[in-house]
């Protein structure tokens, strides 16, 4: 079997290949579609010949083609789709993901398009010019990693990825231009010259930690949270250093001789553009949050405003040649919290899918592209030199971690031992960035060639060999791992056990942590910055609305439902008596039910050390399942039929798992002691965003939002048999064996 | 006054050797205490309970009685006390260290052990070894107790079905007449060892005489 799908993906590549092969047929390369817009005039139809004016009358055209207007666009397209393909292609067979991160597949594919082009004498679309690189390609994958970043381990690690990024890029630009200099005096290579400005802006250049790069290798390989967040935001900040230095060097590299003065203005400098992305940052986001404030009429643009302001705070700083990775970084993490709260449910569904898609597209583009162009531009091949930079690019950021980690574990609470040390040294990945970089390098630069040759190989290099062995490696040495997945109820109770215990403590001992500092910003937070930009959601009247619509999708769920799914209350047998002590466990906790008390727990932690989801999955959205304002009505029928002995019933739909109150009954009220059954036990899990709202609705339903969520039944627990029927349709059923002992129930990416 | 300091650097070398913290951690523990105590020479209850700042937790009564446990003293009798001083103050605090690099895995191992058992005291109220439903019932609705719109019934829920997940985990071919007693220190140990206790559950205890920005976790 596998090997049809493995034909059939070989036969869609080479088609796609083949594809590629009308744009060299257009003659020559396009122009670059980032400079404007260039509206080609259209070629004229040469029925009629021009020259000779004849006395014939010339016929209307029945049938035209004018390629030439529409080139650029379609040229655009078809490179994505093929770029899509590609990605298609890859998951269909399997094992090769595993093993092969994604980013070295695009480059084969990308090598391989290069190859057939090249072959055909063909150039590539100019498209991959550092402008275009710049300006369109690298915007949304930094706003894809600075959107999903995990904030509370990222603030509580602040000072560790801000050490690695700034102290560690500059230990190893100067350690790699240095040594590279040394080499360079050596007479055997021919390199001689390479000044030593030289050097040093080319070490600027690929000692830049790769984001795309990076982040791709290491999402197969779930290493612990710290060594994540340190690489993560290494990679990220690391762009203001980057930008200073290349800067400073290309400067300086026309220049004979450096002043002192120079340097000086380059630590300034250094801050400039460090603190000013951060600072246009903020300000954007604080702009994109308040405008959201005000777009409960114009729901349908809300995601539109995300995208512009961070694309904007992107070129603003670009404007002003600070660092916009960095700007973006920030941008996106400042507004995140405050949009999620104005825009609607669905605006924040679509900005995600939109972030994640924009960003998953960027980076195959990025890759392919980068296989493509190594074939066909043109090489300077020195082996010296190359293989020198090799190693010492390796040689210096092992050393550089070493050094880093010894003088920062002092003060981190939690250590890195030796195998994380290697995890960091060893995942240092460069990729496109280095890459673009090298294409903007000015011309008067005598050996430019080499210098572009020398970042691809070493990209190739590290993206290849490091990023395919890592993940083996990993296993190999045990690096600390984490468990993502949180299975079972008791940790999740006692994972906020232990957090309440240890805040108590904290408060109890008067010694504080960051966490103090956490916690001043929360108050600042709450008291000012959320009145600012927050709408107040309370004064609303689209409860009525939302109402309705929530209505609306409980009744098409009811219509959805299948005879025999199940929702959690009927196949419950709650427990008989409340006055037995240990009660003989004969429930059976459906999936959702586990989830809704997930969401229980979650949404009442108190003050928030809040936590945010703390991994997701670099291709996947999060697993949001922080409920929403989401009232349900359910309906009385069917609550009506939920009573213990109709457990049976298959009129029961989905809706049952959404947890509302009886009608008629309002939040304060207690429970008839009748009501046996759980779906109703259930019913008052509220909503976080509504802890004051306990004043009596006519309609007092509630609900969580697990309806909403895809079911993940990989499991149940069952002790009574004779609920089998319930679940045997239930498509995604899991194991049903009754001493099953518990499988990971739930997929939560977010419950670190 | 002097001879008040020589005495407790005397004791503070015993507690360094007992707990495991320094003696820059003990002083500023000590200021601590006095500060909670009004200078005088134990604790009792009313005195953690007017910590403002700990009105806010809704688990703090368990806390707060976990100073006053017996077994959280790393001896074996039960009970709890009336008033604690100052070294069984710091016993209990010692549960909360970080470990080191140079902590072994050992050691790592006991100092997981520790948390594991401290929490399980928690729990186990009446000291009986076992944690059973009723006490679990309680420190879930005391959990959840701060937001307010959870019912009773809620929080029973839940740990009903924390219960049953114990039962099944630990004890899997329970048949549907058997009664399940609670939960004891192993079990509770079983269902908590995917919990990342070691980065979590520890306090930055200072060793300076003053608040400082540390860098990261």
């Amino acid at each position: 079997m596998n090997h049809i799908y493995t034909k059939r993906a070989l036969s869609v590549l080479i088609i796609c290949a083949f594809l590629s092969l009308p744009y060299g047929s257009s003659g020559e390369a396009p122009p670059k579609p980032g400079e404007g817009v260039t509206i080609l005039s259209p070629v004229k139809p040469d029925n009629g010949p021009q020259v000779y004016p004849e006395d014939e009358k010339s016929n209307l055209p029945v049938f035209t083609m004018d390629y030439p207007r529409i080139q650029i666009p379609f040229e655009i397209t078809l490179w994505m789709l093929l770029a899509s393909f590609a990605k298609i292609g890859f998951h269909v067979y399997h094992k090769i993901t595993i093993w092969v991160p994604e980013s070295c597949l695009l480059i084969t594919i990308g090598l391989i398009v290069g190859g057939i082009m090249h072959s055909v004498k063909e150039e590539p679309p100019a498209v991959l010019t550092s402008n275009v690189f710049f300006l369109y390609m690298l915007p949304p994958i930094v706003l894809d990693s600075g959107y999903f970043m995990p904030a509370r381990p990222f603030f509580e690690n602040i000072g560790t990825v801000l050490w690695f990024a700034v102290v560690g890029t500059l230990w190893n630009s100067i350690g790699i231009g240095m040594s590279l200099f040394a080499i360079c005096q050596i007479e055997a290579f021919d390199v001689q010259d390479i000044n030593l400005q030289e050097n040093l802006l080319f070490a600027a250049i690929i000692s830049a930690v790769d984001p795309v790069a990076v982040l791709n290798v290491f999402e197969q390989a779930s290493v612990n949270e710290q060594l994540y967040i340190a690489i993560f935001g290494e990679c990220l900040f690391n762009d203001a250093i980057t930008v200073v230095l290349y800067s400073m060097f290309s400067f300086v590299a026309e220049m004979p001789v450096v002043d002192p003065v120079d340097v000086f203005l380059g630590v300034s400098r250094f801050f400039v553009v460090g603190l000013g992305g951060m600072g246009f940052g903020i300000l954007f986001g604080f702009v994109a949050a308040f405008t959201t404030r005000f777009t409960s009429k114009v729901r349908e643009i809300e995601p539109l405003f995300i995208f512009m302001y961070s694309y904007l705070a992107y070129l603003v700083a670009e404007l002003f040649a600070i660092s916009s990775i960095m700007a973006i970084v920030c941008c996106a993490l400042t507004m995140k919290n405050y949009v999620e709260e104005n825009v609607s449910q669905r605006s924040c569904t679509t900005i995600r899918h939109v972030v994640k898609m924009l960003g998953s597209i960027s980076e195959t583009l990025i890759f392919f592209f980068l296989g493509v162009v190594t074939i066909t531009t043109e090489h300077e091949w020195n082996w010296g030199y190359i293989l020198f930079t090799l190693l010492f690019a390796f040689l210096w950021r092992g050393l550089g971690v070493l050094l880093l980690t010894q003088i920062i574990n002092p003060f981190r609470t939690i250590p890195f031992n030796m195998k994380d040390q290697f995890g960091l040294a060893y995942g240092g990945l460069r990729g496109a960035v280095s890459f673009a970089l090298a294409f903007t390098l000015p011309d008067h630069i005598g050996r430019k060639q080499l210098f572009v040759t020398a970042t691809i190989a070493v990209i190739l290099f590290t993206v290849f060999l490091q990023g395919i062995s890592i993940q083996p490696l990993i296993e190999f040495i045990n690096v600390r791992r984490t468990n993502r997945n949180v299975d079972t109820i008791n940790v999740e109770i006692h994972s906020r056990l232990m957090e309440h215990t240890m805040e108590g403590i904290e408060d109890l001992c008067g010694q504080w942590s960051h966490f103090y500092w956490k916690d001043k910003f929360m108050k600042f937070n709450n008291r000012i910055l959320r009145r600012i930009f927050i709408r107040d959601r309370r004064a609303e009247s689209s409860i009525v609305a939302l109402y309705k619509k929530l209505e609306l999708q409980n009744a098409m769920e009811i219509l959805d439902t299948v005879p025999g799914d199940i929702s959690a209350a009927p196949s419950l047998v709650s427990l008989q008596d409340e006055k037995k002590e240990s009660p003989k466990p004969k429930k059976i906790y459906m999936a959702e039910d586990l989830k809704n008390m997930h969401n229980i727990l979650s949404k009442n932690m108190y003050k928030i050390r809040q936590r945010t989801v703390a991994f997701t999955s670099k291709h996947a959205l999060p697993n949001d399942s922080q409920p929403r304002e989401i009232l349900i009505r359910r309906h009385a029928s069917i609550r009506r039929s939920l009573r213990p002995g109709i457990l049976q019933s298959t009129m029961v739909p989905k809706s049952q798992k959404y947890f509302s109150l009886p009608a008629a009954q309002n939040l304060g009220s207690k429970y008839p002691s009748v009501r046996l059954s759980y779906a109703d036990d259930h019913e008052t899990m509220s909503d976080v965003a509504y802890p004051t709202r306990r004043s009596r609705f006519s309609h007092p339903k509630r609900s969580s939002s697990g309806a909403m969520m895809p079911l993940h039944r990989l499991g149940t627990l069952k002790e009574v048999p004779s609920t089998d029927v319930l679940n045997e349709s239930e498509g995604e059923g899991g194991s049903k064996d009754c001493s099953t002992p518990i499988d990971p129930l739930l997929h939560f990416s977010g419950w670190l | 006054m002097g001879a008040k300091q020589t005495r407790s650097e005397h004791d503070h070398q015993d507690l360094v050797e007992k707990t495991g913290f320094s003696v820059e951690q003990i002083q500023n523990l000590l200021k601590r205490f006095q500060q909670l105590s009004g200078n005088e020479e134990t604790i009792s209850r009313e005195h953690l309970k007017s910590i403002p700042a700990l009105a806010n937790n809704p688990i703090r009564m368990q806390i707060i009685e976990a100073f006053f446990d017996k077994r959280n003293q790393h001896g074996n009798e039960l009970g709890s006390y009336e008033e604690i001083g100052f070294e069984e103050f710091l016993m209990v605090m010692s549960h909360f260290r970080p470990p080191t690099l140079t902590t072994t895995t050992e050691e790592k191992e006991t100092m997981r052990k520790e948390k594991v058992r401290f929490l399980f005291n928690m729990h186990d109220t009446d000291g009986d070894g076992k944690i059973t439903l009723a006490e679990y019932r309680k420190v879930v609705e005391e959990l959840l107790s701060k937001s307010g719109t959870i019912e009773q019934e809620a929080a029973k829920a839940i740990a009903d079905a924390a219960m049953l997940e114990v039962a099944s985990t630990n004890v899997p071919n329970m048949g549907p007449d058997d009664f399940y007693e609670g939960i004891t220190f192993e079990h509770f140990e079983q269902i908590l060892k995917d919990l990342e206790m070691e980065s979590r559950m520890h306090i930055r205890f200072l060793d300076v005489n003053a608040t400082k920005v540390h860098c990261g976790k």
